[in-house]
């Protein structure tokens, strides 16, 4: 188990976002993590970044405690979140971008390295790597945010709706390649609403609701279960 | 809502809900886009416009009271203080740019920096160096003198920055906009009064070394009179410009330069590459403390008069410049100091009003510029977070 999030809950202010969730990820699989809006998905992830606290609990990487660590000291352990809404530094070029996602990396041959795998996933952001960031395509967007996530060289990448907004192509495409980050041997925890896609390529699954896990299971098994079927993916069946 | 400052670094177990820290700022804007100002913007515009145009026409055409030299001699001195206040506004562009605040004690870290930079000197002057004539260590090693009471002022300074955002801000980093502003002013007032208490509120001469004296320079001659380029005029501003310039290469080119503008834009993205985001704040903080201590000995070196009030002018002009260059934009704050310096310098001559009136004229441009253009002149602000 590369991660283990136990019985947390998380409160903002008076209203309580997270009940007593537990969830794990083992090394090397995409668990989906799925649930409608303000389900509390992005709570769940910013709680495993070290930006929430929770009020009971704790959440453990490699069988160490790290509820009460920093941000920055969980960035450094390699559990790396790419934040839901891309979140990319609109005024800085694609390639400070990118550097900001290497900010915890010291070795500058490494940084090098990891600019050259990019570029050669990603090759637009090659391209337009001195273009502010603001002026790429929402495409281009994600694409930027997940490989500055790569640029740190996650252990444990979160990612947090990486499909939002975009045209169902596009979404194809970020899926493949979130499949061949995982090939590569990073365990991923991948947020979703939109649960067929998430569920087509994880391992496992915990289906969210209201603040609680109200369900879990092998992939498979969730995709043919009637209530996620009825509840999110709209009465559809998958096969 | 996705302010970024609602969601990281809230202590154990009190992930608080950000509330109405943006209602004063949106209040100004309702006003600044209600009837009256619509009304009253273009009015005042062309009044202000014509009276200037026809002072202008007035001095310059039908009278012609001053020749070149003056306008030279004019135009020198507003070089030399617009590059401290250049100095100065920085400060309040970067932390501004940052923590959405106007750091108002900004002037007194100034200040204090001026005192390091008086008692340096004296201290310097004091300690013997044997020789023929016996004199002291700051006329036998000058520029060793100059180097330690700029690195002096400016440590005193920084540290000033450091411990006046850990105390007076940090707490406050959750509150609405208004309340670190009112801290800002506490701290202000605080700072001039610890002043008086421990220098005493006389006036200082700052005892330069004798390659600065004050009042020798270069002589050129213009339109048959002597115009005078003062050594620690010259001096005040070749430092302002390389601290400007090497500021503006830290900022843009280097990692904390970059870790500065990450934050600036997104404190929680920039948490989640692994930034230190308080730690960030605090080195900002450091920054612009620092230069606000190079423009302090600065001022005492030039000006050559230290008193616990000396922060408070240069502070409120410097805020000014730093508005009229964009508040939270870095060239910005660089031309908006040179600039207000010049117009301050040659306003008054140029309007025929008197030189007096020098500070009015700037604080009437201030009150322009926020009525007019509050995004001041370079536009855009570091920061994309809408008010
Ligand atoms: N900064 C915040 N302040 C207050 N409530 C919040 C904040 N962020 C999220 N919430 C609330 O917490 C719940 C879970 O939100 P979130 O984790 O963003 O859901 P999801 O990512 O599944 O859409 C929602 O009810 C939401 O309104
Ligand atoms: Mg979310």
């Amino acid at each position: 188990m590369i991660l283990n999030v136990d019985n947390i809950s998380v409160n903002y202010g008076a209203i309580n976002a997270l009940r007593d969730i537990s969830f794990t990820l083992n090394e090397g699989e995409i668990v989906a993590l799925i649930g409608a809006n303000g389900a509390g998905k992005s709570t769940s992830l910013n709680t495993v970044s070290g930006l929430l606290r929770p009020t009971t609990g704790k959440v453990e990487y490699l069988g160490s405690d790290i509820t009460t660590v920093t941000p920055q000291a969980i960035v450094n352990l390699g559990i790396i979140q790419v934040p839901e809404g891309r979140k990319i530094f609109a005024k800085m070029s694609v390639w400070e971008n990118l550097e900001m996602g290497a900010y915890t990396v010291k070795d500058r041959k490494v940084i090098q390295e990891r600019y050259e795998m990019v570029y050669q996933k990603f090759p637009r952001l090659k391209e337009r790597r001195n273009q502010p960031g603001g002026t790429l395509s929402g495409g281009e967007q994600q694409m930027l945010a997940i490989a500055r996530g790569l640029m740190a060289g996650p252990k444990v990448l979160l990612l947090d709706e990486p499909s939002m907004g975009l045209s169902p192509i596009l979404v194809e495409q970020i899926f493949d390649i979130i499949q061949e980050i995982n090939k590569t041997g990073t365990s991923i925890l991948l947020v979703e609403q939109n649960a067929l896609m998430a569920l087509a390529i994880a391992d496992r699954g915990y289906v969210l609701d209201t603040g609680r896990i109200v369900l879990q299971g092998d992939a498979d098994d969730l995709l043919h279960n009637p209530t996620v079927i009825n509840a999110y993916l709209g009465g559809e069946t998958t096969d | 809502m996705n302010d970024p400052s609602s969601l990281p670094l809230t202590p154990k177990g009190n992930n608080n809900l950000q509330t109405n820290t943006n209602t004063a700022a949106k209040k100004l804007q309702a006003f600044q886009n209600s009837k009256f100002m619509k009304l009253l913007r273009p009015i005042l515009g062309v009044v202000v416009s014509l009276y200037i145009v026809f002072r202008l026409y007035q001095v310059l055409v039908v009278h012609q009271e001053y020749g070149a030299d003056t306008w030279t001699r004019l135009l020198i001195s507003g070089l030399i203080i617009g590059g401290v206040y250049s100095l100065i506004a920085i400060g309040y562009t970067l932390v501004y740019g940052i923590l959405f605040m106007i750091n108002f004690a900004h002037g007194e870290v100034m200040m204090f920096g001026a005192y390091a930079g008086l008692y340096s000197f004296w201290a310097f002057k004091i300690i013997p160096i044997a020789g023929d004539p016996p004199t002291n260590f700051l006329n036998a090693y000058p520029i060793l003198a100059i180097i330690l009471a700029f690195l002096i002022g400016m440590t005193v300074s920084a540290t000033m920055g450091f411990f006046l955002e850990k105390i007076a801000y940090r707490p406050l980093r959750k509150a609405p906009r208004l309340v670190p502003l009112i801290s800002a002013i506490g701290a202000s007032i605080f700072l001039q009064n610890a002043a008086m208490l421990l220098f005493s509120p006389q006036l200082r001469d700052v005892t330069n070394p004798d390659i600065l004296r004050r009042g020798a320079g270069w002589t050129i001659v213009i339109n048959g009179s002597n115009v005078i380029l003062p050594y620690t005029g010259v001096f005040t501003f070749i430092l302002s410009i390389l601290l400007l310039v090497g500021l503006y290469i830290l900022v843009r080119k280097s990692k904390l330069g970059r870790a500065m503008r990450a934050t600036a834009l997104d404190k929680k993205t920039a948490a989640l590459m692994g930034v230190d985001v308080d730690s960030t704040i605090s080195r900002t903080f450091i920054i612009s403390g620092a230069l606000a201590g190079a423009a302090g000995v600065m001022w005492g070196i030039h000006n050559g008069l230290v008193y616990y009030f000396v922060g408070f002018i240069p502070g409120i002009k410097a805020f000014t410049a730093a508005v009229l260059g964009g508040i939270g934009n870095l060239p910005g704050a660089m031309v908006g100091g040179l600039l207000l310096g010049i117009v301050e310098s040659m306003g008054p001559a140029a309007l025929g009003i008197d030189f007096q009136l020098k500070d009015v004229l700037s604080f009437l441009i201030l009150i322009f510029v926020l009525t007019f253009r509050p995004s001041g002149l370079l536009g855009e602000v570091l920061s994309e977070e809408k008010v």
